[in-house]
């Protein structure tokens, strides 16, 4: 392996870039979004998990580049959204995605997409970093742990499938509900914030998220982990 | 057997997202150890937080960011900061062991009434995490609270408002409530309990440093 100086965006293999990202970069560059839209982000997300796994497996640097390029800026705006200054930011999403690089062993495509583990890594990462504290998590080989009743489908496909429909699911709840849902995602002190921040009571905020929450039980079911 | 009380889908929603302070985010991981119904809630929720990642506009990087990542590959990870000695006590889940001692005896156990007593675990951001030991059949006298309550049991169980919380199950007692929990016979109930507002003298914990009880 070479000098990781040496390594250069433009040597990735153009198989590797996955379309949605492709699109993100044409989209960046004013490019316009062909009639393909529609499954285009499936392809994409679909590709980002292999990515992972040949991180995982192969720690195939092309792939980590690739996933870098798409979900670093992302990681840093998450970062500016719950309020940090944009260079802790930057810093923040570097450091995720060397995490990513040095964790994705643990990723494991039948219990999660590539963008939710990546996301509990960084969320994860903040907790530790900015906050200090430590994220308490179960262990999934610890003795003590209660199994989950039925074996689950643990086949990749149907984690992206249900992963395409949590953006469904997003996209079709009403407004106020993705609004407190999403700001769930962006304080760090949970629910009194977002009442104080909307100016609504606490009691209207717990009621959404719980309408929310009842919404994607009910459209995912268990199918995710 | 599985838990039949959950925390709130707020509590739930916070832990997924990362909001909760560390000891009601210890309390809420240790049920789920306990619990397949709400590990698939906070999968659930973990993956409404990766979709919302990458449906955020992406903000610009500086310029060498991927390079200087890519330098940083070969690097031997930082060492993982060292956990608690011996794995902690049996028979208690993982994320809970791994604040305590190998025998929860050596904690700093503080007898606060007849047959109960408590064991400060963590605090921050005004928010405290302890284990309570209620000795079996010990009734706690009636009393109101002044902030938040998380009550999960851990061994033996308890009776409360008409339910009964055996292990697993959490008990959310809101500011408003007023009870009188009472521990189950035979064994030592041991909970893991997770109070705001500590200062003041109501709760729970208020209420065990009244002067009406034998303190
Ligand atoms: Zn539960």
């Amino acid at each position: 392996m070479g000098s990781p100086l040496a390594f250069s965006f433009a040597a990735i293999d153009d198989a590797h870039v996955p379309d949605m990202m492709r699109r993100r970069l044409e989209e960046g560059r004013g490019g316009v979004p062909d009639e393909t839209l529609d499954i285009e982000p499936e392809l994409g997300r679909r590709r980002m998990s292999d990515l992972l796994s040949a991180v995982a497996q192969d720690g195939d640097r092309q792939a980590f580049a690739v996933l870098f390029q798409y979900y670093a800026p992302r990681l840093k705006t998450y970062m500016r959204k719950l309020g940090t200054e944009a260079a802790v930011a930057e810093e923040l999403a570097q450091d995720a995605m060397l995490a990513v690089w040095r964790k994705a062993a643990s990723f494991d495509p039948s219990r999660a997409s590539a963008g939710t583990w990546i996301f509990t890594i960084a969320r994860n990462l903040r907790i530790d970093m900015l906050r200090k504290e430590r994220r308490p998590e179960i262990n999934i080989d610890d003795p003590e742990l209660v199994p989950d009743p039925a074996p689950r489908a643990d086949e990749v496909m149907v984690t992206e499938q249900s992963e395409r429909r949590v953006h469904a699911v997003m996209a079709g709840l009403p407004a106020e509900q993705t609004e407190v849902v999403k700001l769930s995602f962006y304080e760090d002190t949970p629910h009194a914030e977002i009442a104080a921040r909307l100016k609504i009571p606490l009691g209207t905020v717990k009621s959404r998220l719980r309408l929310a929450m009842k919404r994607f039980r009910s459209e995912l079911g268990d199918d995710l982990p | 057997m599985n838990a039949t009380f959950h925390p709130s889908d707020e509590f739930l929603m916070a832990y997924g997202a990362g909001s909760l302070d560390e000891s009601s985010a210890l309390l809420l991981a240790t049920h789920l150890a306990l619990c397949p119904r709400c590990r698939a809630e906070v999968g659930r929720i973990e993956a409404l937080g990766g979709a919302i990642i990458e449906d955020l506009e992406p903000s610009d990087m500086g310029a060498d960011a991927l390079v200087s990542v890519l330098a940083k590959l070969d690097e031997p990870p930082p060492r993982p900061q060292p956990r608690c000695p011996a794995g902690g006590p049996s028979g208690l889940p993982s994320p809970l062991r791994d604040y305590l001692p190998a025998d929860i005896d050596a904690l700093p156990w503080k007898r606060l009434a007849a047959g109960i007593e408590q064991a400060i675990l963590l605090q921050g951001r005004g928010i405290r995490a302890r284990l309570l030991r209620i000795g079996a059949g010990i009734t706690v006298p009636e009393h109101g609270h002044g902030g938040m309550e998380m009550t999960m049991v851990l061994r033996g169980g308890f009776s409360d408002l008409g339910r009964g919380y055996a292990r697993g199950d959490v008990a959310m007692a809101d500011p408003q409530v007023v009870h009188s929990p009472a521990a189950d016979g035979g064994e030592t109930c041991l909970c893991l309990a997770v109070t705001d507002a500590p200062l003041k003298l109501t709760g729970l914990v208020g209420m065990l440093v009244n002067p009406f009880l034998d303190l």
